[in-house]
C-alpha cells in the first residue's frame, strides 16, 4: 500500500501513485478479451473453454452429424460472457470455427478465418480514424487457441497451411487437445515434433516475453516451465469426479484411473490457465495492438498511398502465406451504397492527408539540406 | 436351407447387366437324413480330423488391409492382434517420416504358426489416406488394388493349366480405423465406407479407445451405427450373409452391441498384479489391453482370429470375389477375360470405375 506523504515533503512528488490510478481505472472500465478456438472438430475445444473458464458456454451446442457436414462451409461463430471475479469484470467474446476441418476437401478452409481477422482489424481501423472515437470496440482476435490432434504424428499438412495463413495476424496459442490420449513420453516427442515442424515452417507462435531480472525466483521458474512445455497439453473437464475416500477433483474418470485436469503431473492445463488468464492476458492484448495490428495498419496505409503498387518487402513476408492476401481494407459484403461512398470519402481524406504529410516531410528535408549547405 | 433370392443391389458402380441376385454360396441341398446310431458307427465324422490335418499341412493365408488416417494405431494394433511384428509401424517417432502425397499401399507378409498351424498372414497397410488437406477420392488407390486381387485370382481361375491351390492375394479383411472424436463419423468415413462395403469386408473399430470414458464410448458407438444404417452402409458381418439362424442370433449380438469394436492397442508390457500384460501407462493408471473392462480388443480379436476368420475368407471368395467375377464375365460378353470374340484380346480389367480426378 503506497502512504500518501504530504504535499509539503519536496523529495516525494507521488507520481509513483500512477499504477495505482490505472488501476482502478482499468477496474472500472472492464477488459475485453477476445479469444478464438480453432482445429478439427472433436478434440476437446468446447470442453477446454469451458473448464477454462468455468462457465457452460457450449450447453446449447448441436454437433451436426457427418452426412450433415458434408456439405458445411466454415462458419464463424461468437459467443460473449462477462465473467467477473475479484471486482474485475472481463467481457470475454469467443470465436468458435465450427466445419474447420471437417470436410473431405479442406482446401483453402482457413480462407474465412483470414478474413475474418482482418475484418476487425480493418473495422478497428476505421473506428481509429473516424471522427468520433471515444468508444472504440475492441473486436480484434487477441488470441488464437489452436487444438492439434495427439492422434497424429505432428502438425498435418492442414495445421500448417492454417497456421502458416494466421501466424501473422494474430498470437498463435498451439495446444495439444485430448492429452489424455497420450504415456508421458509420446507427449514429450509430439511435442518436441511439433516444435521442429513449427521451426522448420517457419510459423511464428506466440513469444513470451522475458521475465524482467527484478522479478523473483520463483516467478522465472514458472516461467520458464512454461515457455518449455508449448505447446500446452490440455485435457478439459467439467465435471468433478468423487472418488470415495479422496477429495473430489474435476476430471476424467476411466476404468484404469482418474485423470485430473488441475494436476500438473497430468497435464499442462493448470500452465495454459496461469499464462493466458493470470499472467499475459494483458501482453497478449498489447501485442495484438502493437504489432499485429500495427502490422495491417501499415501494410493498409501504404497500399493506399501507393495504388496499384505493392509493396515489395511486405509482399515477400506475405508470400508465404495464403497466395489471395488482399492488401487494401476490404468492405463487409452487407454494407450499404451510403457506407460505400463515405468510405470512399475517408479513403480520399486520408490520402490527402498522406501526401501532404510526404510533401511537407520533403520540404523539410530540402530545407534542412538548404540550411546544411548555408 | 435354401432363402428366398436375395435383394437386387442397385449400386451405380456397377454394370446394368449384372445378373440379379447375388449368387448364394454354393451349399448343397440338404439331404435325407439317416441316423448313423441306429445302424452302427461308420466314421464319417472323422472328415473334420482328416480336413484338420490337410489344413495343418498346407496352411492358409489371410489377407488384412488397415485404412484410417496416420497415427491412429494401425500398425501397433495389427502387432497387438497377431502377437507379433508383422507390420512395421511407419514411424517410430524418432525416424523422420513423410507424410506420402497420395495413398500408397504396401503389402507386407509373414509366416506365423501356432499349435502346429502354419498362416501366411499379409498385412495391407494404406499410408497417406486422409492426411492431405483434399481428401477427395483418396479411396480409389483402395479400390483399386482390391480389384486387382480378384482380377489376378480370376485370370489363375480361367487358366487352362491352372495351379493346384491359386495363391490368394484377396484382401478377406479391411479394418477402417475411425477416428474417436466423440462426436460422430466425419464425411471422409462415410465416403470410403459407402464405396468400399461392397467391394471387401470392412470392420469398423474406434481407434485409441482410451482417450473415452465409458459413458463416452457407448454413446459415440451408438451414434455411428446409427450413421451408418441411416447411410445404407453394410459392414462385416452383414445381415444378408447370415446363413441361418444361429448366425443371426450371434451376429445380431455382435453388430449391435459390440461393433464398433473401441480398441487400444500396445506393444509395450506392464507388471499388474503380478502379471505380465500388454498395455499403456499413464500418470493415473494403467491400461490393459486384453481386459475387457478397459477396451474391447480381446472381442475384436476373438472375432476376427478364433471365430470368423474363416467365414471372413468365404465371404470374400463367395460373396464379393463372385461379384467381381460375375461383372467381368458380363463386361466381356460371357466370355472369360482375356479372350474376346473371335480370339481378339480385349483391354483389361477396368480396375477404378471412375476416372481420378486430377
Amino acid at each position: 500500500m503506497w502512504k500518501m506523504k504530504g504535499l509539503k515533503d519536496k523529495e516525494y512528488v507521488g507520481f509513483a501513485a500512477l499504477p495505482n490510478q490505472l488501476h482502478r481505472k482499468s477496474v472500472k472500465k472492464g477488459f475485453d478479451f477476445t479469444l478464438m478456438v480453432a482445429g478439427e472438430s472433436g478434440l476437446g475445444k468446447s470442453t477446454l473453454i469451458n473448464s477454462l473458464f468455468l462457465t457452460n458456454l457450449y450447453e446449447d451446442r448441436q454437433v451436426p452429424d457427418a452426412s450433415a457436414r458434408t456439405t458445411q462451409t466454415l462458419t464463424i461463430e461468437r459467443r460473449g460472457v462477462e465473467i467477473e471475479e475479484g471486482g474485475i469484470k472481463v467481457k470475454l467474446t469467443l470465436v468458435d470455427t465450427p466445419g474447420f476441418g471437417d470436410s473431405v476437401d479442406c482446401s483453402d478452409c482457413w480462407l474465412p478465418v483470414v478474413r475474418f481477422i482482418e475484418e476487425q482489424f480493418e473495422q478497428y481501423l476505421r473506428d481509429e480514424s473516424g471522427l468520433n472515437r471515444k468508444n472504440i470496440q475492441d473486436s480484434r482476435v487477441h488470441c488464437c487457441l489452436y487444438f492439434i490432434s495427439p492422434f497424429g504424428r505432428g502438425l498435418r499438412p492442414l495445421d500448417v497451411a492454417f497456421l502458416r495463413a494466421v501466424h501473422e495476424k494474430v498470437n498463435v496459442i498451439p495446444v495439444i487437445g485430448k492429452a489424455d490420449a497420450l504415456m508421458p513420453r509420446e507427449t514429450q516427442v509430439l511435442k518436441q515434433k511439433i516444435r521442429d515442424q513449427l521451426k522448420e515452417e517457419e510459423i511464428n507462435i506466440y513469444q513470451f516475453p522475458e521475465c524482467d531480472s527484478d522479478e523473483d525466483e520463483e516467478f522465472k521458474r514458472q516461467n520458464e516451465e512454461m515457455k518449455g512445455s508449448i505447446p500446452f497439453a490440455v485435457v478439459g473437464s467439467c465435471e468433478v469426479v468423487r472418488d470415495g475416500g479422496t477429495r473430489p477433483v474435476r476430471g476424467r474418470r476411466y476404468s484404469w484411473g482418474t485423470v485430473e485436469v488441475e494436476n500438473p503431473h497430468h497435464c499442462d492445463f493448470l500452465n495454459l490457465r496461469r499464462m493466458l488468464v493470470q499472467t499475459h492476458l494483458q501482453d497478449l492484448k498489447e501485442v495484438t495492438h502493437d504489432l499485429l495490428y500495427e502490422g495491417y495498419r501499415a501494410r493498409c496505409l501504404q497500399s493506399l498511398a501507393r495504388p496499384g503498387a505493392r509493396d515489395r518487402a511486405s509482399r515477400s513476408k506475405l508470400s508465404r502465406q495464403s497466395a489471395t492476401e488482399i492488401p487494401l481494407p476490404m468492405l463487409p459484403l452487407a454494407d450499404t451504397e451510403k457506407l460505400i461512398r463515405e468510405k470512399d470519402e475517408e479513403l480520399r481524406r486520408m490520402q490527402e492527408m498522406l501526401e501532404k504529410m510526404q510533401a511537407q516531410m520533403q520540404q523539410s528535408q530540402a530545407q534542412g539540406e538548404q540550411s546544411d549547405s548555408l | 436351407m435354401s432363402k428366398g433370392l436375395p435383394e437386387a443391389r442397385t449400386d451405380a458402380a456397377m454394370s446394368e447387366l449384372v445378373p440379379e441376385p447375388r449368387p448364394k454360396p454354393a451349399v448343397p441341398m440338404k439331404p435325407v437324413s439317416i441316423n448313423s446310431n441306429l445302424l452302427g458307427y461308420i466314421g464319417i465324422d472323422t472328415i473334420i480330423e482328416q480336413m484338420r490335418k490337410k489344413t495343418m499341412k498346407t496352411g492358409f493365408d489371410f489377407n488384412i488391409m488397415v485404412v484410417g488416417q496416420s497415427g491412429l494405431g494401425k500398425s501397433t494394433l495389427v502387432n497387438t492382434l497377431f502377437k507379433s511384428q508383422v507390420s512395421r509401424k511407419a514411424s517410430s517417432w524418432n525416424r523422420e517420416e513423410k507424410i506420402p502425397k497420395t495413398v500408397e499401399i504396401k503389402a507386407i507378409g509373414h509366416v506365423i504358426e501356432e499349435g502346429g498351424v502354419k498362416m501366411k498372414l499379409t498385412v495391407i497397410d494404406t499410408p497417406g489416406f486422409g492426411d492431405q488437406i483434399n481428401n477427395e477420392n483418396c479411396w480409389e488407390p483402395i479400390e483399386k488394388y482390391i480389384n486387382e486381387q480378384y482380377e489376378k485370382f480370376l485370370k489363375e481361375e480361367v487358366n487352362i493349366a491352372r495351379k493346384k491351390r491359386i495363391p490368394d492375394t484377396r484382401v478377406h479383411c479391411c479394418l477402417y480405423f475411425i477416428s474417436p472424436t466423440g462426436h460422430s463419423l466425419r464425411p471422409l468415413d462415410l465416403e470410403f465406407m459407402k464405396h468400399l462395403s461392397k467391394v471387401v469386408n470392412i470392420i469398423p473399430v474406434i481407434a485409441k479407445a482410451d482417450t473415452m470414458t465409458l459413458e463416452e464410448k457407448s454413446e459415440f458407438k451408438q451414434r455411428v451405427r446409427k450413421e451408418l444404417e441411416v447411410n445404407g452402409i453394410e459392414f462385416y458381418p452383414q445381415k444378408e450373409f447370415d446363413e441361418d439362424l444361429e448366425d443371426k442370433t450371434e451376429n445380431d449380438k455382435i453388430r449391435q452391441e459390440s461393433m464398433p469394436f473401441a480398441v487400444v492397442g500396445s506393444d509395450k508390457e506392464y507388471q499388474v498384479n503380478g502379471k505380465r500384460v500388454l498395455g499403456r501407462k499413464t500418470p493415473w493408471g494403467i491400461i490393459e489391453v486384453e481386459n475387457l473392462n478397459h477396451c474391447e480388443f480381446a472381442l475384436l480379436r476373438d472375432f476376427v482370429i478364433r471365430t470368423h476368420l474363416q467365414d471372413l475368407k468365404e465371404v470374400t471368395h463367395n460373396i464379393h470375389y463372385e461379384t467381381y467375377r460375375a461383372k467381368r464375365l458380363n463386361d466381356n460378353g460371357g466370355l472369360p477375360p482375356g479372350e474376346g470374340l473371335l480370339g481378339t484380346v480385349l483391354p483389361p480389367a477396368p480396375a477404378t470405375p471412375c476416372p481420378t480426378a486430377e
